[in-house]
């Protein structure tokens, strides 16, 4: 399968601090690959970086075949890469139509269609259409925060924690979604719940103090209690 | 009843004048959290542009474009060469803007000299209608008239308007605004050339209005506009009409009845809001 993305060795600095001290994995078309480990570990900060929102000072993030480590975030996001940060970013002051519309690169007849596909895929934001950011509750912001990310094309959705704080209820209906989007997209995620990591993830990369510490794939952790242990906690 | 009527003309006239500095203001701090203390320096390079124009050409609508074309290069080079190493240092940007501030004041001097310059009233907007016993000055209604203008014009790119919808996202989050895709640093460009040349505007109208025009001028201005952002709530467009008409009515009802307390007025109502509505009257949410 083809490498969509290929991250070697970053580093990154927020002001003083050395928050990512080696980070390396590989997003291969059409998987989803998980980034795993305790908070803390680097693993928002990893997806801030491939976004050129926190500039690695060191490494490389090869997309598509090209180097992006240097580019500005704007480029980066229109070279096809959707975003939704762990705080979901949610325009409040804005309708839930306008959180869309400022997303979307075109307003023809075809991003119309792919609109009203996303709003298939989160159906309970047809109900809020015209009601501001604000008012949505943290799983319909949340559904919007990957609208938002997913109604242009994306070659690859980086996705932070998009089951943090939900009621299970909830983390069900994101994790529906996230199975459709799968069908379409590559999609790195960050995730805490290892339930839902191991339900939908083909491939993980664990972190640990800003550096990888192993990758493989998702099948193999599930039957390694000694590694979750170690590293996530469970067990 | 008449003088009711007139010092509401005044105050609002004032109001819109204080509006149009304070507009570009709101929305360049609210985008790019930037507190730009040239602002001033631009609305007097608006006066001296539109009195200059005027005098060359006869045409009061010359001389109003002139300015706002001579204000948005100014934004453009004040973005470029000012702001825009600072963009993210509050105490640069304050001591690089203030600085800007006497320099561009200074050059108004060196370009039109350091006396104060007389300004007429075109002939067209001269005069007033006398309505029963109220006196109507007509360039106080033009310049009424002009802000709602501006103000109708502004609210209906912002709300109706793609790039309208990209600043008022920005203001709210400028970070996910570039992780959609979009140049936040030309939308500041924009932002900033477009607040600049408002301030013009208002300077080329306050030219008439006041009667002469002199190089330190952007400072008084531009101090009721900082009041007027933090009562209206930075990064409001609204909040900026409201609270411009607020400070306008309030110094010019108080000039007349508690004459003392005229100038501090619009420090007790900024006070008043600081203390019960921090975030100003019509908050952007965040």
């Amino acid at each position: 399968m083809t490498i969509l993305l290929e991250i070697n060795d970053i580093h990154t600095y927020i002001e003083q601090y050395h928050i990512l001290q080696g980070v390396s994995f590989q997003a291969k078309k059409g998987e989803v690959s998980v980034l795993l480990g305790r908070n803390g570990a680097g693993k928002t900060t990893t997806l801030r970086t491939i976004m050129g929102l926190n500039p690695a000072s060191k490494g490389e993030i090869i997309f598509n075949g090209v180097d992006i480590t240097k580019k500005p975030t704007y480029e980066i996001a229109n070279m096809k890469i959707g975003y939704v940060p762990e705080d979901q970013a949610i325009f409040n002051g804005l309708t839930v139509e306008e959180n869309l519309r400022v997303a979307m690169r075109k307003e023809d007849e075809a991003a119309m269609e792919r609109q009203e596909y996303v709003l298939n895929l989160f159906p309970d934001l047809k109900k809020f259409w015209k009601k501001d950011g604000g008012y949505l509750s943290g799983g319909q912001k949340q559904m919007l925060a990957m609208a938002r990310a997913f109604v242009n094309e994306a070659e690859l959705l980086l996705i932070d924690e998009p089951s943090k704080g939900l009621a299970p209820i909830i983390v069900e209906k994101v994790m529906e979604a996230l199975v459709e989007m799968k069908k379409e997209t590559t999609i790195v995620l960050v995730e805490q719940n290892f339930y839902m990591a191991s339900q939908i993830g083909d491939t993980y990369t664990l972190i640990d103090d800003g550096k990888t510490i192993q990758s493989g794939l998702m099948s193999e952790l599930i039957h390694d209690n000694e590694l979750q242990h170690r590293y996530l906690g469970i067990g | 009843m008449e003088l009711l009527i007139n010092l509401t003309i005044n105050g609002l006239s004032t109001g819109m004048l204080i509006f149009l500095l304070a507009s570009g203001l709101t929305l360049i701090f609210g985008l790019m959290h930037v507190l730009n203390f040239a602002h001033g320096g631009l609305f007097a390079w608006g006066a001296y542009a539109g009195v200059w124009f005027y005098s060359i050409t006869s045409s009061f609508t010359v001389a109003l474009i002139g300015a706002i074309i001579v204000g948005a290069l100014l934004g453009f080079i004040t973005e470029r060469l000012i702001i825009r190493p600072v963009y993210g240092d509050v105490v640069p940007q304050i001591l690089i803007t203030l600085g800007f501030m006497l320099v561009i004041s200074e050059m108004l001097k060196v370009v039109w000299g350091p006396n104060q310059i007389a300004a007429t009233v075109p002939p067209a907007l001269s005069g007033s209608w006398e309505i029963g016993d109220v006196l109507i000055i007509k360039y106080r209604l033009f310049i009424i008239l002009m802000g709602f203008l501006v103000f109708g014009i502004f609210y209906y790119i912002l709300k109706r308007t793609k790039i309208g919808l990209i600043v008022r996202a920005g203001v709210i989050n400028n970070e996910m605004v570039q992780a959609l895709g979009i140049n936040i640093k030309r939308v500041f460009l924009l932002v900033f050339m477009t607040g600049a040349a408002l301030a013009a505007l208002g300077g080329a109208l306050m030219a008439p209005y006041s009667g002469v025009i002199y190089a330190e001028m952007g400072m008084d201005f531009a101090i009721l506009a900082f009041i007027v952002v933090v009562i209206g709530g930075m990064g409001s467009f609204p909040g900026s009409l409201f609270a411009a008409i607020l400070v306008g009515l309030a110094g010019s009802y108080m000039a007349y009845y508690v004459p003392d307390l005229s100038l501090a007025v619009n420090m007790i109502i900024m006070v008043l809001v600081l203390i019960f509505r921090p975030q100003g009257l019509f908050a952007v949410k965040g």
